[in-house]
């Protein structure tokens, strides 16, 4: 006979205020199996615990129900009272008698009988309780981050300082990400490259990092403390080991009439490249799909011209498998299509203004390439169409941001601050230039930076002009932009040199399929999701994946560097210990009874299930079954409904302990 | 209000998505119907069908099975075998007698408490139009059957099978 202790909380008034827990407790005594039942006004303080602590002492009581809040709330508080009292804390369980009833209810009666009901069918599952001993795995004290922007560089630094190993995974030729792109930042307007360059090169001389460029992520298995990452090392045609970035290959390349995307195509680069000359590695690519070699056969003349012959015609994609512990993912983010709807896209696009059509109509990441010192124009701001100085420039605001009828709804964040950043640019290289800008509302939440925006206008003189922009057209050598000023009730008609979009930042293309390699959850935008909103932002709901950066919404670089240290915290806490302890809620085979038909195996959402071939002492096959690794099965339980034996059990949710509660109903 | 039948329902969920979407409900004090008692598994892919026959067999008029939605599970896929093994599990049932309306499922995410009592108050005004479940409870006491089929009706069941 069981002996079972049912303690009954009050939570003060909230569940006593509906349910009458004095009668539930009278009931519940008298529950076969439960030799005390008692109610307390707050279970979960000091003194609440202490009383069930001295109830298991005194009634030696072999199983405990706690009625009371969720167990999300205080599962773990109560489970731990329980250890404390010599008991296994698997065979204490939580009745939620506050959430799922007091607080949802109003009639007494009715909520009062469904709590003794919670009550009854808790206590014959913690019948059937097993005592269950937590599972500790080891930890690969070595990260994983993805994606080589200011977030990845941050946490990858942080990590790597801590003395710990980091692997650090680009799918560009080289880090640097978005930043690496920008003129100068606001609210300071200190020049971006000046203040990036050196964490790049930090991250190429750290001994704690390695580095894959021009890689992506293939394949991703294990879990916390265990993953196995596979990494597709891209064939560069270029030895990394020979290479001594002369860059004589890249002068002497005959095709050299590619568009540079990192010049959001206003320049060209040649078929052998590094995305800009700052690039770390500084180890140039061979853009397969545009060198003459790969496409006839014919050329080699960079293979000729290097010194060490680093060129490797020849070179195949590598798969490398890194074993980490954590993963931190810092993948950025896209801008906005404002062109034409593209096939694929759930976005509606823009076409409306011409851009892609009219040559002057540009976004906002293509006039930091115009205003950089580094950029295709030497940082003289220079039209597109006929390289022109602009007189006139109109941006706009809120391209693809906030726009419903387009798809997206949220705030791109970072527009507001970087329009008006750019018209300071602007009239400091244009002094006789006038800037209009198109707003919805001018959003500057942060330090300095409503000062910043002020500046534009005030000092600056940018003309700001609240209403949204209905057309754009060419004509002559003009775009024409239409629009409404909502606040004096005009139309306003600008003849302009320039028209500049800031467009919406949105989730890389893409990112839904590396989140389902990695198992972590995303919004309906394929922003990836945090654990909590407020208590747990850099987490994932997978355990040791963390988020840092624009992958996870639109982020500003202040931000975007606080979380990227906020994540290589958490993996700097992970790696604290050796051991990492987790809930024992696995799944186990009887061995006797399968079948090995391994239905299982095909249903395991983690490859958690293996073969097991079972030999007699002679070395004769006797059988093969399944076998559920515990440190891979995440505890779900798919397994045990589908195998058509009954022969593999989850512990904390067999069968037993479900049909006990059924059957209590 | 008092109704001339309070119907038992049984609500078997996933901890991750709809425990914590009907724990958002009490925090958020939203009010729904008491017929409701609530299992918790780790995630639908768990709940053997077994367990809803079971649940009709002993006394609940209406079952409902909820989870993540499509894509959120925990466990990556769970809810899409519950939801495929669902799916066959129907036919079984509507061959068994139960009318299909008494088993409800549904997708409420750890943000819908709205979703929650919505759910939960449809499905518990639905049974109560429909009255206690008394054919499993007949079967129940009803000899073991002897195999031969007595009615037209059986008959005909057995040749469309």
């Amino acid at each position: 006979m069981s002996r079972i202790g049912v303690f009954i909380c009050h939570c003060g008034e909230n569940i006593s205020r509906t349910v009458d827990v004095e009668r539930v407790a009278q009931v519940t005594a008298r529950l076969p199996g439960v030799a005390i039942a008692l109610d307390y006004k707050y279970m979960c303080s000091d003194p609440g615990q202490n009383l069930l602590k001295k109830a298991v002492a005194e009634h030696k009581l072999d199983g405990v129900v706690v009625a009371a809040c969720s167990p999300r709330m205080h599962e773990k508080t109560f489970r731990n009272a329980a250890r404390a009292a010599g008991l296994n804390p698997f065979l204490c369980e939580m009745a939620n008698i506050r959430e799922h009833c007091s607080w949802v209810h109003e009639d007494r009666e009715e909520a009062t009988a469904k709590a003794i009901d919670i009550v009854k069918f808790t206590v014959s599952r913690v019948k059937k309780d097993r005592a269950l001993a937590p599972i500790t795995v080891p930890i690969t004290k070595r990260a994983l981050v993805i994606g080589g922007g200011i977030a990845g560089i941050q946490a990858a630094l942080d990590i790597a300082d801590a003395g710990h190993q980091v692997v650090l995974v680009e799918r560009e030729p080289s880090i640097g990400g978005h930043m690496a792109q920008l003129s100068e930042t606001f609210p300071t307007l200190d020049c971006s490259q000046c203040i990036m360059t050196p964490k790049m090169v930090d991250v190429a001389n750290h001994p704690n990092i390695k580095l894959y460029t021009w890689s992506e992520i293939e394949e991703v298995s294990g879990y916390i403390g265990n993953f196995q990452v596979t990494v597709r090392r891209k064939a560069r045609s270029v030895d990394e080991d020979k290479c001594t970035g002369c860059g004589v290959c890249m002068a002497k390349c005959p095709q050299k009439k590619i568009d540079n995307a990192f010049d959001r195509n206003l320049g060209t680069r040649p078929a052998i490249y590094v995305p800009f000359p700052q690039a770390v590695p500084n180890t140039p690519v061979i853009d397969r799909d545009n060198c003459t070699r790969f496409k006839t056969g014919k050329c080699g003349v960079c293979e000729k011209v290097c010194g060490p012959g680093a060129i490797d015609y020849g070179q195949q994609d590598q798969l490398i498998v890194e074993p980490v512990g954590a993963i931190v993912v810092a993948s950025g983010f896209d801008l906005y299509n404002i062109g034409p709807k593209p096939a694929d896209s759930p976005y509606e696009g823009y076409g409306e203004f011409g851009y892609g059509a009219i040559p002057d109509v540009i976004d906002g990441l293509t006039f930091e390439r115009l205003a950089s010192a580094s950029g295709p124009t030497g940082g003289k701001i220079l039209r597109p169409s006929d390289g022109k100085e602009p007189k006139q420039v109109v941006f706009i605001q809120c391209v693809g941001s906030r726009a419903r009828e387009k798809g997206i709804s949220y705030c791109s964040k970072i527009c507001c601050m970087y329009t008006a950043k750019h018209t300071m640019l602007y009239k400091h290289k244009i002094h006789d230039g006038q800037a209009y800008v198109f707003f919805m509302d001018a959003r500057t939440p942060g330090k300095n930076y409503d000062e910043f925006w002020r500046r534009a206008v005030e000092e600056e003189e940018a003309v700001y002009i609240r209403g949204m922009v209905s057309r754009l057209y060419q004509k002559g050598d003009k775009v024409v932009v239409m629009g409404s000023d909502v606040l004096v009730g005009v139309q306003v008609e600008i003849e302009a040199d320039l028209v500049v979009l800031a467009t919406a930042v949105q989730a890389r293309t893409g990112a839904d399929l590396l989140a389902q390699k990695l198992g972590i959850s995303y919004d309906r935008y394929n922003f990836y999701s945090e654990a909590h909103a407020k208590l747990k932002p850099v987490e994932c709901a997978t355990a040791g994946i963390y988020l840092a950066g624009a992958c996870q919404g639109p982020k500003d670089i202040p931000d975007t560097v606080s979380q990227a240290s906020a994540a290589a915290a958490k993996v700097m806490t992970l790696f604290a210990k050796d051991q990492l302890e987790r809930e024992p809620i696995v799944a186990r085979v009887n061995e006797r009874n399968c079948a090995g038909c391994l239905a299982c195996k095909k249903v395991c959402p983690y490859g958690a299930v293996e073969e097991k071939e079972i030999r007699d002492r002679n070395g004769n096959l006797i059988k093969t079954v399944a076998y559920v690794n515990p440190g891979v099965c995440g505890g779900c339980g798919t397994c045990q409904a589908t195998c058509p034996s009954k022969s593999v059990e989850l512990d904390g949710y067999t069968d037993e302990q479900i049909m006990a509660m059924i059957e209590a109903l | 209000m008092k109704h001339d039948f309070e119907p038992k329902i049984v609500a078997f969920v996933c901890t991750w998505c709809t425990y914590a979407g009907a724990d958002l409900a009490g925090t958020s004090r939203m009010q729904y119907p008491a017929n409701v008692r609530v299992l918790k598994f780790p995630c639908t892919g768990r709940i053997d069908p077994v367990f809803i026959l079971k649940a009709f067999q002993k006394g609940a008029d209406g079952v409902l099975v909820s989870g993540c939605h499509p894509g959120d599970c925990h466990y990556m896929a769970g809810n899409f075998h519950a939801r495929r093994r669902f799916a066959a599990f129907r036919k079984l049932l509507e061959f068994v007698g139960v009318d299909l309306a008494r088993l409800e499922f549904s997708w409420v995410s750890a943000a819908e408490g709205g979703k929650w009592v919505e759910v939960v108050t449809d499905l518990t005004e639905r049974i109560r139009t429909m009255g206690p479940l008394a054919e499993f409870k007949e079967l129940e006491t009803e000899e073991h059957w002897s195999g031969r089929l007595e009615t037209a009706e059986l008959k005909e069941a057995y040749n469309n099978i």
